[in-house]
């Protein structure tokens, strides 16, 4: 599926990335885990052909990532922060991004059903809340069936029950086979739904496994302190 | 590339900005023209406004816009659109919304005068013609000042230093020079001088159109006898659309290696 070969990247003096290897395969959630300024964005946004690498060799389905737009027909992208143009309304821009990939068909409705976003089709986007502007970020990702889906930061600005509603979304779309792949900060949040975690650290992959080999690998009870014991090493 | 340039466009067509631009310039046009009385003086007078405003505007607006849209910028990027569609398209979409306001705004009001039936048609047209092109040349530059800042405070500086050298310094520099370099013969510089600008150019073209060249005195005549054959047209316009055609090279180049 995505295959990721000694990736450099750096922005001026800043190394981000520092020979990232990393294979993901088809089916299944990949959390990617890491403290602020580890390069989760960075190597995202590099499978994305947003970022431009220094070094490296990324693959996406077999097609190399460089100078190459098509590859992306296949991937869903849920970006950090929602920010679309205020003079579109909600269904115009839906229709937008269907006409910009017209050759996927949409299920726009049954997520719009979901996320109840019905009341606001009409409205600005300008006028819309935080919360409301994610849930129509989500169902702009998940509207087209792409065997890759990537989500940035998923949680942001989401109320309990919209929180439960994607929990179950990103549930039933593993159940279609989609590889599934969600940075966050919410250690609970990825708990329960990641099959497996690759967690960064100052631009190298530090641990890539399952979180039951990750308590293994640092004698620690749960999660959290799994976590808290790598960041403790690290920065003693 | 011509979805991005539809959208754009219509988000455009929609804003608050575009109207208060278009509703400018048929203010503009009504009271030049309805006071006046005069179709000529009408020209001149919004050829001064034209010269300095459509870049002031193209520049800002553009520098504006490409920093508004950055986030949706990058939900494009990750959709299986090829990068230069995107940012040429958006910028086709910003030029073309504020041209459109600029000979929509000015048009209406000059049909209603009558223009059709006057000899002023032909300067009216330049006029427009030369709008167009500051438009689509300032836009563009913009962008490439955008593209080239991710600090928005210091893209708006270039920005508005970019506009105030060729709209107002370059002229300085210019006579400056004129002055110091009085005992030599400058025909040849001074029209250099004049090509390298699209200011300048704008200007020259509108001026010899409207035959007032004589106030220019012997360069004047030197201006006149180049502009005033087709060949001097013809150049002129490939002058205009190479200051269009390079600051889009640049934007399709810079958009290819950028980060987002």
């Amino acid at each position: 599926m995505i295959k990721i070969h000694n990736l450099y990247k750096k922005f001026g003096k800043n190394e981000v990335l520092k020979g990232i290897d990393l294979s993901i395969n088809e089916g299944g959630i990949f959390a990617v885990l890491g403290p602020n300024g580890s390069g989760k964005t960075t190597l995202i946004k590099s499978i994305l052909g947003m970022v431009i690498p220094n070094s490296g060799e990324i693959q996406v389905n077999g097609m190399s990532v460089k100078q190459n737009f098509k590859y992306r027909d296949e991937i869903d992208y849920l970006p950090q922060i929602a920010n679309f143009p205020g003079n579109l309304k909600v269904n115009e821009l839906i229709a937008m991004i269907k006409d910009l990939r017209a050759s996927k068909t949409a299920n726009d409705k049954e997520l719009i059903e979901l996320f109840k976003l019905e009341p606001f089709l009409d409205k600005k986007l300008v006028n819309l809340s935080g919360g409301t502007k994610q849930k129509v970020n989500l169902v702009l990702t998940f509207m087209f069936n792409s065997s890759l889906v990537i989500l940035d930061e998923p949680t942001t600005g989401l109320d309990p029950i919209s929180l439960l509603r994607l929990k179950k979304l990103i549930a039933q779309e593993k159940e279609k086979g989609k590889t599934i792949l969600i940075t966050s900060h919410i250690l609970s949040f990825v708990e329960e739904v990641a099959d497996e975690i690759v967690f960064l650290l100052e631009g190298k992959i530090y641990f890539k496994g399952s979180i039951a080999d990750l308590r293994a690998q640092t004698k620690q009870p749960d999660f959290e302190h799994a976590i808290a014991s790598i960041l403790s090493d690290s920065y003693a | 590339m011509l979805k991005i340039l539809k959208y754009s466009f219509y988000d455009l067509m929609r804003s608050r900005w575009s109207y208060v631009y278009f509703l400018f310039y048929l203010l503009l046009g009504v009271v030049l023209l309805f006071l006046n009385n005069d179709l000529n003086k009408a020209v001149i007078t919004l050829m001064n406004v034209i010269i300095m405003l459509v870049p002031l505007i193209g520049t800002i607006f553009g520098v504006m816009y490409y920093y508004n849209s950055r986030e949706f910028t990058e939900l494009l990027l990750a959709q299986p659109i090829k990068r230069s569609s995107i940012f040429l398209g958006q910028y086709l979409g910003v030029a073309t919304s504020l041209m459109m306001s600029l000979v929509v705004g000015l048009g209406i009001p000059f049909v209603f005068y009558g223009v059709f039936y006057s000899d002023a048609i032909w300067d009216f047209i330049l006029l427009l013609i030369a709008g167009a092109f500051l438009t689509f040349i300032f836009t563009a530059l913009a962008f490439v000042i955008g593209l080239s800042n991710e600090n928005r405070i210091k893209g708006f500086g270039y920005a508005i230093l970019v506009w105030l050298f060729l709209a107002v310094i370059y002229d300085g520099i210019f006579l400056m020079s004129l002055i110091y370099f009085e005992d030599y013969p400058l025909d040849t510089f001074s029209l250099g001088a004049v090509l390298l600008n699209p200011v300048d150019l704008s200007r020259v073209l509108i001026l010899l159109k409207l035959d007032i060249s004589a106030l220019l005195g012997y360069t004047g005549a030197v201006f006149h006898k180049f502009f005033g054959t087709n060949m001097g047209l013809i150049l002129s316009f490939v002058m205009l659309t190479v200051w269009v055609a390079v600051p889009a090279f640049f934007i399709w180049r810079i958009s290819k290696r950028k980060d987002f």
